[in-house]
């Protein structure tokens, strides 16, 4: 895979949400940046954040330890609080006020800094087929690709991580 | 005086690593680059980042909450 000496990173994406997005990006774009060859292979809800248009939301189902700042303490965010109407909007705008105060980059831009620094990226074909995605709805730059794709890359790799 | 200074006040992980890397691209081999940050987390991030790419960590302190860091591209 590397043409180069470089050490190489290879992660597997497979989440959607505005929190999960988070780790794959920040890795891949500061593994770049301290010159390793990274591929990114995003499958199944993963795959959404090649997107064009990127929506992402947080909800507190599923995310029992979730808790926001809140004048000076924390506020926590039980599960059952994801049933009431428009609560994942809520939580999703109040994760994205934090972070625009907060000084964290955006997902777009992480991501156009990922392919700015030439991370590489596959897109999972079958979650392609199964969702019913079109490449035009996604980014330039994802190549197309399967379960062998990845392992090619990954046997390759110094560090692999599954997110 | 570094031959180039980057202002990374208030931009959090992994922002001032990414912005540094970037700005190292033009700072001629053997200059300096001063980093100025408000991230606590860049003290040992940049001492990890110049390990690994091989750039020369000067010098890294703090002043009233402003972080400073001097690299010299040498990797």
């Amino acid at each position: 895979m590397s043409e180069t000496n470089a050490k190489t990173m290879s992660m597997i994406v497979t989440k959607g949400t505005l929190d999960w997005a988070y780790p794959p990006f920040i890795l891949a774009t500061t593994a770049a940046a301290m010159g390793l060859d990274v591929t990114m292979f995003f499958t199944f809800y993963g795959l959404g954040l090649l997107k064009k248009d990127l929506n992402l939301k947080v909800s507190t189902l599923g995310n029992p330890a979730m808790e926001m700042p809140m004048g000076g303490g924390h506020m926590a965010m039980p599960n059952i609080m994801a049933a009431l109407p428009g609560m994942t909007g809520l939580t999703s705008n109040m994760m994205r006020d934090m972070i625009k105060k907060k000084g964290v980059a955006s997902i777009e831009e992480l991501r156009e800094l990922a392919v700015e620094a030439e991370v590489k990226m596959i897109a999972c074909q079958m979650t392609m087929d199964l969702f019913e995605y079109k490449r035009e709805d996604m980014i330039d730059g994802p190549v197309l690709g399967g379960a062998a794709s990845y392992i090619d890359v990954a046997q390759q790799s110094d560090i692999n991580l599954y997110i | 005086m570094p031959d180039q200074t980057l202002d990374a006040k208030g931009l959090n992980c992994p922002l001032p690593i990414l912005k540094a890397k970037k700005a190292l691209k033009d700072v001629p081999t053997g200059g300096t680059l001063e980093i100025l940050a408000t991230d606590p987390g860049a003290v040992k991030d940049f001492e990890a980042f110049c390990r690994t790419t091989g750039n020369e960590l000067v010098e890294s302190g703090e002043d009233a909450g402003t972080y400073r860091f001097l690299i010299r591209h040498t990797g």
